[in-house]
């Protein structure tokens, strides 16, 4: 059974999204996603700095069994990385909703909102699908 | 819906994540691949390798049939129990598969086959065994657990009689011995020490939770995989088809060309071959950029031309990525691989990472990395 925390959301490619205060969105891989994917032994972030759009493959994460895209649920600008993940990829499969965070995103002030989740659809949408 | 084999409501009562492997629904991991290949490295795991295909041939011809058959000489196989691994060729030279071929008697052997090849050879051992007068029998009625890491020999022989297990403990590397109804021999694809059990499939599902209770870890395919990539072995349908020869695909050494009266299938390509000089070979390559390496990924070796990775992943015991690659031959000792539209860095390294919990890289020495 994964875990969907209520106060976060999330898109149907299995990431999620925290609003922080500052107005940033902090961005992973769910639950379902990690344990779909396996033991992670690689993750490639994006330069921070770099400008995202929603929709946009913007990191990889890969796991013993296969390499997976990770896209960007906002536009905008990435201000940092995990830099945990470099050493530490299993950190994903331990704590994907704290620890394992894998990118800042500044939400660009004119972007048009990107088809997000609320936790309550997307515990829908998985229990749509086979497992 | 796959075939099944005797363990797959064991394997679903365990948790296993089921995968397809060859017609077969197989558990691919029961929790942690890493931690399954780690216990079969570090102490002992088991594996249902029932999806593998016994075969037993019988008849007076059976070792001239053998002779024709398989590109490694049974010859070699004289005391009963011994095991040898070997190709079997098409006239072309190509792998129809790898196996294992085992003597009991002048008059019977047993082969042990891939699964995906299972069907396959069956028909092309039949179209050939009418000749010598063989009779060909699938043993279905049977399973097959690899018990592999340097716990694994002694946690499998207290599960046998204080007899049998001195008697299963003696056993040389690729010899096996028969004990009741169970075929043990000390084999594996693993890199580790460790038995094989042929046994009767009525008796697989007690044998493996009994193992289970002796500290032995249920492991999948995935960790089976990584075991052998890190130990240099080859996986049919990766690493060498019915399109490849064995000398391109590190298999040159179960070949045996003397005595060349020895008319094996696949012989005359194989020497056509000898005479031009293999134009590609299997590599080993370890990769120093970050990333991982996978099937398929495109190789450029530096004034050798490109080529492919047959089989490839992170090493769970290196910590880095590993694979083997089809490259022409003369590559240097660094290699560019095109990982996710990326050029890494690999470096060209003898296909054996691993063997018994221990890297056998040697360390780069200055200079190493020089064009």
């Amino acid at each position: 059974m994964s875990t969907v925390p209520a106060e976060l959301e999330y898109t149907d490619a299995h990431e999620w999204l925290r609003r922080l205060p500052d107005g940033t969105v902090e961005v992973g891989i769910t639950d379902h996603a990690q344990h779909a994917l396996g033991d992670l032994v690689y993750v490639e972030l994006p330069e921070v700095g770099r400008a995202v759009k929603a929709g946009e493959a913007c990191a990889v994460v890969e796991s013993v069994k296969s390499a997976s895209d990770v896209y960007s649920p906002v536009t905008g600008e990435v201000i940092a990385c995990n830099p945990v993940l470099e050493k530490a990829p299993e950190t994903i499969n331990q704590d994907p909703y704290r620890a394992g965070w894998m990118m800042r995103v500044r939400v660009a002030p004119d972007a048009v909102a990107g088809a997000v989740l609320s936790a309550a659809q997307y515990t829908e949408f998985l229990d749509g699908k086979d497992d | 819906m796959g075939r099944r084999t005797a363990l797959y409501d064991l394997h679903r009562s365990l948790g296993a994540r089921m995968v397809d492997f060859g017609g077969w629904d197989m558990p691919l991991q029961y929790g942690s691949q890493l931690a399954e290949h780690h216990a079969v490295r570090g102490a002992a795991g088991v594996f249902d390798v029932s999806h593998m295909g016994v075969v037993d041939l019988h008849g007076p011809r059976v070792r001239p049939f053998l002779e024709r058959l398989l590109a490694n000489d049974v010859g070699r196989l004289r005391a009963p129990g011994r095991l040898l691994y070997t190709c079997m060729l098409n006239e072309g030279g190509g792998v129809v598969d790898d196996l294992l071929v085992g003597f009991e008697t002048d008059a019977s052997f047993r082969l042990i086959v891939n699964a995906g090849t299972r069907d396959k050879d069956l028909a092309w051992i039949r179209a050939r065994a009418g000749d010598f007068e063989v009779a060909v029998a699938e043993r279905a009625d049977l399973a097959i657990l690899a018990v592999q890491g340097p716990e694994a020999r002694a946690r499998t022989a207290a599960l046998l009689t204080p007899a049998d297990a001195t008697g299963a403990l003696e056993l040389s590397p690729f010899c096996g011995r028969q004990f009741g109804d169970w075929f043990v021999s000390r084999t594996g694809y693993t890199g580790e020490d460790g038995f094989e059990l042929v046994l009767p499939a009525a008796e697989a599902e007690r044998v493996f939770q009994a193992l289970i209770a002796a500290r032995v870890v249920p492991c999948g395919l995935g960790a089976r995989d990584t075991l052998r990539l890190e130990a240099g072995m080859n996986l049919y349908g990766n690493d060498m088809d019915e399109t490849t020869h064995p000398f391109e695909s590190g298999l040159g050494w179960t070949v045996t060309m003397q005595p060349q009266s020895r008319r094996f299938i696949g012989r005359d390509a194989l020497e056509a071959i000898e005479r031009r000089g293999a134009v590609r070979e299997l590599v080993g390559l370890l990769l120093e950029d970050r990333g991982v390496l996978r099937r398929h990924q495109s190789v450029i070796a530096p004034g050798a031309g490109a080529g492919e990775i047959t089989s490839g992943g992170f090493s769970p015991t290196l910590e880095r990525s590993i694979a083997f690659a089809r490259l022409p031959a003369g590559a240097g000792a660094q290699v560019q691989v095109d990982v996710r539209g990326r050029l890494l860095r690999a470096r060209v390294v003898p296909t054996k990472f691993v063997r018994h919990g221990q890297s056998l890289l040697s360390q780069p020495q200055p200079g190493d990395s020089k064009p």
